[in-house]
């Protein structure tokens, strides 16, 4: 069992020394539209490190994930506008509310299997977007305007520099990465293997299926939310179309299922290879084109489900267990 | 050890088992036999807690455990083989073994049974990178008994070993039963290849139709004329 002790030892080690190069790249690239491209990349990192938790390895597949990010959101932004209460208990309030709320739905949907459970996500994040369209104390369609109260950290707003966003939104990527890193040796972690590849084995050893589903939609939902917080104070302006819509769930999903879903590196390579190119699309074609992009990753979805159904992360496999498979 | 009293369990209806009395004690190996659709499995789920029996009792160590969950049916101690192994393909040999280790509660205790497992399946130890389902159906059936064995039971049941398995293979699986007993288990198999289980249990009951039809020695059971007609085309 060593090669596995010294495969997660070198995975940490690589993890720190691409951290380390990712904190000294602002030093070199001072362009703004560049290090905005460069903190989405590391926000979708993130949010879809979240997103695997649950999808890849549970194999419990979520088109709704959207619904976790407005609900951190909205949280934070509501709060601090109505109350004043500083972003950072926002932050956490939208993550645990947003937990509790995955809690509540998995308790009906995790019942149901495969496709059921597809929809039913895509459905309830639907559900959830009408509600803040409709529900005037939230700003209904309007959103809610964050005001500006002056660049600090207590506030976590900064108008004049982006780098502030960047070094969080790298703390909130590694952080993500870690968790999964941690979950991925733990007795969660296989579990949720077990339930992914074969629900019925993993009920005869005595693993608790609704449970360890109900654990990682917990935790998924929760990091989600802090990305969402994390996205209203970047953008200090949110409205349902700009936090909820589909399109969020999909971009969740989407760095994933193109890294390769279920695995620790997955996610973050996807969303270096995505996100930027996702960005540079709508800018080159400009407003006119919006959907470019969507027809884009239609395009990589299918391309990568046909050659490489394991993800991008497959050409980088050393594990002799991926290659010869007979039949 | 283990004792079902009267026990009918029935799938929508269907009464798959009833009135169905075994009793199991501890160290031996005791052998369920019979045809297809005797009910030999639903009996195993039944003990497991896969299934609910409609009535009678089933009890472990003088406490009753039917109507337990079945993952806290594990924790008291009763590993359960499904038939067809079930194992989890895409992952590894040990991956999968390691998967048996963690229970619902407590700290894995991985090195003892992984070395009955190494010893009872040197073949395995060979094969830990491998994805499970690279492995062949004989060497399936074996890591699903290792994983079983690293929940640390004291009543391992298999279901089907022989399945789908090469004979030279079954006479292997069929060995490392008896040592999983002088290891200090008990085993409830149950089987349809009657001749070879009987040479290696104490014990044996035979079900037809989901009632018990006999019972005894499994020595005094393989020769047993009636037996030998019916069952073993002699």
């Amino acid at each position: 069992m060593d090669s596995f002790t010294q495969r997660r030892r070198r995975d940490l080690i690589l993890a720190a020394a691409l951290a380390a190069i990712a904190a000294c790249v602002p030093l070199f690239v001072k362009d703004v539209y560049v290090q905005n491209i460069m903190v989405l990349t590391l926000m979708y990192a993130a949010l879809s490190q979240a997103w695997n938790i649950l999808g890849g390895y549970c194999g419990q597949i979520s088109l709704g994930h959207a619904l976790y990010f407005g609900l951190g959101a909205y949280t934070t932004a509501l709060l601090f506008t109505k109350f004043g209460v500083l972003p950072w208990f926002g932050m956490l309030g939208g993550g645990i509310i947003s937990a509790l709320i995955a809690l509540a739905l998995g308790y009906p949907t995790f019942r149901l299997r495969g496709h059921y459970f597809v929809i039913a996500t895509i459905v309830i994040a639907e559900i959830g977007f009408l509600l803040f369209h409709n529900w005037d104390y939230a700003g209904a369609a309007l959103g809610i305007d964050i005001p500006v109260r002056g660049d600090s950290w207590a506030k976590f707003q900064f108008t004049r520099s982006k780098l502030p966003f960047y070094y969080f939104a790298l703390v909130f990527c590694c952080v993500a990465w870690f968790i999964t890193w941690w979950l991925e040796d733990s007795k969660w972690g296989f579990w949720w293997r077990a339930v992914k590849d074969n629900p019925d084995a993993a009920e005869s050893l005595g693993v608790v299926v609704f449970n360890s589903k109900m654990g990682a939609a917990a935790v998924s939902a929760f990091l989600t939310a802090i990305g969402g917080a994390f996205y209203a104070q970047f953008v200090s302006y949110i409205d349902p179309e700009s936090v909820m819509t589909f399109q969020f769930s999909l971009l969740m999903a989407l760095p994933a299922v193109l890294g390769g879903i279920g695995t620790l590196w997955g996610p973050v390579l996807g969303a270096v290879i995505l996100i930027p190119m996702t960005e540079l699309t709508r800018s080159f074609i400009g407003g006119s084109g919006r959907g470019v992009d969507l027809i884009l990753y239609g395009a990589v979805i299918v391309v990568i489900s046909l050659a490489r159904p394991d993800g991008l992360i497959g050409l980088f496999s050393r594990r002799p267990a991926s290659k010869g498979v007979p039949q | 050890m283990l004792s079902v009293r009267e026990a009918t369990t029935a799938y929508q209806g269907l009464v798959a088992i009833s009135d169905v009395t075994i009793d199991v004690a501890k160290g031996e190996i005791v052998a369920v036999c019979g045809s297809n659709g005797a009910g030999k499995s639903t009996l195993i789920k039944t003990i497991a807690g896969a299934e609910r029996p409609r009535s009678g009792t089933v009890t472990f160590d003088g406490e009753q455990i039917n109507g337990v969950p079945q993952h806290l049916i594990t924790a008291r101690g009763i590993a359960y083989v499904p038939e067809n192994r079930r194992l989890f393909p895409r992952l590894s040999v040990e991956d999968n073994l390691r998967l048996g280790s963690y229970m619902y509660r407590g700290k894995p205790d991985r090195d003892e049974p992984l070395k009955l497992v190494f010893d009872l399946f040197p073949r395995l130890s060979e094969r830990l990178e491998q994805r499970a389902e690279t492995l062949s159906g004989g060497e399936q059936q074996m890591l699903a008994i290792s994983r079983a064995l690293m929940t640390r039971p004291r009543l391992l049941m298999l279901d089907e070993p022989s399945q789908g398995i090469m004979p030279k293979l079954v006479d292997e699986i069929f060995q490392a039963v008896i040592k999983i007993r002088d290891a200090g288990m008990t085993v409830l198999i149950v089987e349809q290849r009657m001749a070879e289980v009987l040479e290696i249990a104490d014990r044996a009951y035979i079900l037809q139709t989901g009632r018990v039809q006999m019972q005894g020695k499994a020595s005094e059971i393989a020769t047993n004329p009636d037996v030998r007609k019916a069952y073993l085309g002699l």
